[in-house]
This record gives C-alpha cells, structure tokens and sequence, in this order.
C-alpha cells in the first residue's frame, strides 16, 4: 500500500537487546496485552486472515452473496489458464515489470550521477551546483496521488485539448493534430508506462544520490588516478557498490508494475484499446465486484502474489549471478 | 560528454590541466542541460494543470496554451460544492488523520515490544509483518470485503480507518524498529530504578527519544493513507463516504464526455494542495529520510 523503498527488504531481526526474564506483575502483563495485543490483533484480523482465507476462495466456486460454497479443487485456476482477457492482462503486467523498472532505475541513476559527479572531477567528489534545487523539483511527483498522476497525464494526452499534442503541433508536427495517445494501440502501452516513471524517478533519484554520497570518496580519487573517465567510475566503481540499493529499487518497481491499478484506472478505464493496457487488478476487481465471482477473482489474487513473489526471486537470483552478495546471506 | 570522458580516460595523468578544467565545464552544462529538462518535464504538467483550472470548459476546448479569460475561483466553488470534493476532503481528513494517529501509536508499541523485549514467537511475529508488506493487497480484497460486511462496518468511515490502520501498520513497525533498536539501554534502567512502570517508561522516556524516527514515518505514512485509492475503492463504495482519490476517479469518469474540465482541473489542484504542504515544509527531512532508509 505504501510505497516502502525505504523499509530495508532483508533486515533480519536481530536478537532481544535484554533478556527480560523478570515477574508478571499486573503492570507488564497488562502492558504486553496492549503493546503487543491490541496492534497484532488488528494485524491478524485485517491483514493475515483475508490472506490466508483468499487462498481457500481461491478453490471455491463462491459468489459471495449465497452461503453456499462449493470446493472445486484448483477449477478457477484452470479456468485462468482459458481466459484470454486475464492472460493479456497477465502479459500487460509481466511487459510493465520488465520495462517499468529498467527505465525508472536507469534514468534515475543518470540523474543521480549527473547531480553528485556532474561537478568538478579532481579533489573530493563534489556535486553540481544548484543541485538541490533539481532535487526538490524532481521529488516531488512522488508525493502526488497516484490517481492524480493519472488524471493529469490523461489531460495532457488528450487528443484535441491535451498540452502534448499541443506542443507537438506548435513544432510543426501536424500528424499529431488529434493523435489519440491513449487510443492507439501502438501508444497507449508506452504512454502509460511513461506515467508511472515520471512519477516514481525523482524518488530514486534521491534514492541513489544518498547512496552514491555513502561511498567512500578514497574509491573515486583511486580511480581518477589511473586515469578512470566518468562513465568508467560509474560503471566500474558507482554501481557495482550500490548494487543493493539498486536491486531494493528494482524489487520495489516491479511490485508495483504488477500492480499498476491505479495509474491505468485513470488513463483507460476500460482497458484501453484492444485490452493493452488492462492488468490484472483491473480483472480482478471486475470479476469480483461487478460479476460476483469472488472464488475466481481469488484466484486472480493469488496468481498475482504468486508474480511478485517470482519477480522477487528472479531479480535476487540475477544480482546474485552477476556476482552481487546475497544480502539475505550477508546480513 | 562522450568525447570528453573518452579523453580522460586515454590520457591518464598526462592531461593538461586547462583541458580537464574544459571537460568539466562541459560536463556541467550537460548535466544543467539534462536535469533542467527533466525539472521541465516535471514543472510543466503540473503548472499547466494549475494554469487549466482557472480556465472554463470552453477555453481548454479552445487552446491548452491560451491563459485563463478571468482569474477567478468559480472552478474551485463548484468543485467544491456542487461536485462534492469539500464533503470528499473532509472524509480524507477524517480517515487520513484518525487512521494516522492510530497507527502511530499502535506502530510504536508493536515495534518497541519487538525491539527491547524477549519472548517466545517475536521472530514470527517480525516475519509475518514482513510478509503483510511484500504481498500485493489485491489478494486480500475480497476476503476482506467480507470480513468488513460481517463486522457491519462495509461502507463505513471507521471500518476505512481500521483498514488503514492494519495495512499501514507493517511498514510503521519497520521503520520504528531500528530507532527502538538504537536507544541506549541504560535509559531505560535508570527509569526503571526510578520506579518506573512499563507504561510511565514507554510514554515519558521511550517514546519521546523515538521523535525523529516517528516524525519520518508519520509523513510517509501521511502520503501513502492521502494517496490510497484500491481500499476506498473496493471497501468504500457509498458516495457519502467517498475519500478524496476516489471521488476525483469517479469524477473523471463519470458521464464520458460530459464532464467540467475546469472543475476537475479545480479539484485535481484541491487535492494537491495539503500533500504540497507537507511536501513544502517537510521537504528536507522526506529527503532525509530517504538517506537514512540506504545507508543502514
């Protein structure tokens, strides 16, 4: 729900500070029912249940309004595998997880680069000035409604009225008089996809700029003085000692391109043009709550957490082959 | 750019210092160049949107560059009553502020148990939040439709606010931990000698040196319950209820072509505006926050 690049991915718990081992006097006991009570329950009731319960529709023939429920083994599962629409948004959701992410961290370490390296070469490594200000500009979609993001892009795409085809007209480009950005089935995939970078960019950004200041600045006066140009340090020292923070970007992105509810909800409702930019949320919540097939709609949740639990491996799997510490196994 | 880190890198340490000087003076204006274009990209939709919602219907029809006729807040008065975006707004900041205060709180006591005290199933309890924050909530909504349904508390404000509370209680308890973590114990057991209770410890010694870390999740808790939407959406569903980002994707969509653009523009901008502010003053500890979240 919220966007939790910054909750460490594989901070493993460490042990008890203290070892408390001391009499259950009415204070401690009725200070652990509620500190450790009260929080859990609410967990447990809101969170862990519908989990656990979404795995059980998930076999049922259930349709929610009639107590009867039907076990039907793995049926919705099957059923999926023949349901075009749900395998096009499946594939909508797989293109978006491999292209959202890339994009996003790609550019965002550019800018991170430009902003922290962009200055002086010699001596300590120096930012460009008047950095912070880009900074705060490019921080700040991060903080705007995803629905908002959605609508105002929306706008801007608009056909007639839009600002986009506006500007591209005014340069001359008069085959976009009234290109329908959205409405096309060349454009609409990429101009969604743009959305979601322009919005989550400034945040890695920052994101990766914290992490390059982190780096010892002995590693980059080595390097200038064997001579290393600036793409060379970025690629030979840069990114090799942040690769964790790029693989926590990366898993972060990509949970959220399996997802993309809201930011297609505002640009296509419907699914856009020949369903290409439909995900499976947006199955989801019309098989569940406009047709009442909650087994099925299940299912569709659990095909999703199934996707972002092997995106999750594939990109530890891959830092791990290109030669990256596991960092479930450092800390 | 290309050509200038080639040079330095065929010449190691022979480079004639004017030269480097150039190159970097080059290197700077790319950089100047690109980031301000990016900065662009980010100004201009927002400043347009701005811009728009001064404007009617027929003026956005006629020209997305052309400026407003009339500065006035006719948008913003309709918007707000008649499109129902002040009923809206007052939702959110019921929901948004009562499930914030919640979760801090109950955020608070869950990690400081974990961090400072012993027993048995605090490791489970530690992973299952883990879990609560990397499965997608689309898997969950149906079940929790019914479990909201047979509480009675569907459609209702507080059922949103204990909704909230639940999904936003994992991260809370995340980013608590490591400050919990990193108090010094000997605080503690002076309070204790002292004679302090476990809830006197928690509430006048504990919490207060927690401030920082709970000051930096009670933001980005802020955004992440302004900005919820799938939860209102699939929970929330009668118009009375309806919270901010909800309202604006029914707005939007409703009746096609028919829609106020200006109004919309107008309240596109009224929801801005209270994450603009928290944005605005709190700009350097978001950022800050962000610093820390890498280098632990």
């Amino acid at each position: 729900m919220i966007d939790s690049a910054l909750v460490p991915t594989t901070d493993q718990i460490a042990p008890p500070r203290k070892n408390s081992r001391r009499p259950l006097t009415f204070d401690r006991v009725s200070f652990m029912l509620v500190f450790l009570g009260l929080p859990l329950a609410i967990f447990l009731v809101f969170v862990v249940w519908p989990f656990v319960q979404a795995l059980w529709y998930s076999m049922t023939d259930w349709t929610g309004f009639t107590p009867e429920m039907n076990f039907v083994g793995l049926d919705n599962y099957q059923k999926l595998l023949h349901d075009d629409i749900f395998i096009t948004a499946l594939w909508n959701n797989v293109l978006l997880a491999v292209v959202v992410p890339s994009v996003t961290v790609v550019l965002s370490f550019a800018l991170a680069t430009m902003v922290t390296v962009g200055g002086a070469s010699h001596g300590t490594v120096r930012g460009l000035r008047y950095s912070s200000f880009y900074r705060v500009i490019s921080f700040f979609p991060y903080t705007v409604p995803a629905i908002i993001i959605g609508l105002i892009w929306a706008q801007m795409y608009d056909p007639s009225s839009g600002l986009l085809n506006g500007l591209l007209t005014g340069i001359g480009l008069d085959r976009f008089e009234s290109f329908p950005w959205l409405g096309d089935t060349r454009t609409a995939m990429p101009a969604s996809m743009f959305v979601i970078v322009w919005g989550f960019v400034g945040f890695y950004m920052v994101l990766f700029v914290a992490a390059i200041k982190g780096i010892p600045s002995e590693y980059y006066d080595a390097a200038r003085m064997d001579g290393a140009g600036r793409i060379r340090i970025a690629w030979s020292i840069t990114i090799p000692l942040i690769r964790d923070t790029v693989q926590t970007a990366y898993i972060y992105l990509g949970i959220l391109a399996l997802d993309a509810f809201v930011y297609m909800a505002a640009l296509n409702p419907g699914g856009g043009p020949d369903n290409s930019t439909l995900v499976m949320p947006q199955r989801l919540f019309t098989t569940a709550f406009t047709k009442g097939q909650f087994g099925l709609a299940s299912a569709m949740g659990v095909v999703m957490a199934i996707a972002t639990l092997a995106f999750a491996a594939i990109v530890f799997t891959v830092n791990r082959l290109l030669g990256g510490r596991d960092s479930l196994a450092r800390r | 750019m290309t050509t200038n880190t080639m040079d330095t890198t065929n010449t190691p340490t022979s480079l004639a210092p004017e030269r480097r000087r150039v190159g970097e003076t080059v290197m700077a204006t790319v950089s100047h160049v690109v980031l301000g274009f990016w900065s662009l990209l980010v100004l201009v939709p927002l400043l347009w949107t701005l811009m728009s919602s001064f404007k009617t219907s027929k003026e956005i029809f006629a020209s997305p560059f052309q400026l407003p006729a009339h500065w006035n807040f006719d948008n913003y008065v309709s918007a707000w009553t008649t499109q129902g975006i002040g009923r809206y707004f007052l939702n959110t900041v019921i929901v948004v502020g009562s499930a914030l205060v919640l979760v801090m709180i109950l955020g608070a006591m869950c990690s400081y148990v974990l961090a400072c005290f012993s027993f048995p199933g605090r490791r489970f309890i530690y992973y299952m939040m883990l879990g609560g924050l990397t499965f997608p909530i689309f898997m969950a909504i149906v079940p929790l439709f019914f479990v909201l349904k047979n509480i009675g508390l569907l459609n209702t404000l507080p059922g949103l606010i204990i909704t909230y509370v639940a999904f936003a209680l994992p991260f809370t308890v995340f980013f608590l931990y490591p400050f919990f973590r990193a108090l010094p114990t000997e605080i503690s057991e002076a309070a204790e000698v002292d004679g302090a209770g476990e809830w006197r410890k928690f509430f006048q010694v504990m919490l207060p040196m927690a401030k920082p870390g709970m000051a930096s999740v009670a933001i980005f808790n802020f955004l992440g319950l302004w900005n919820q939407f799938l939860l209102p959406v699939a929970l929330n569903t009668k118009r009375d209820n309806y919270v901010l980002s909800q309202g604006m994707a029914s707005f939007a969509s409703q009746a096609g072509y028919n829609v106020d653009y200006g109004r919309l523009f107008a309240a596109v901008v009224i929801t801005v505006v209270p994450v603009l502010v928290v944005y605005a003053i709190f700009q350097r500890q978001l950022q800050g926050s962000v610093t820390q979240g890498t280098s632990k």
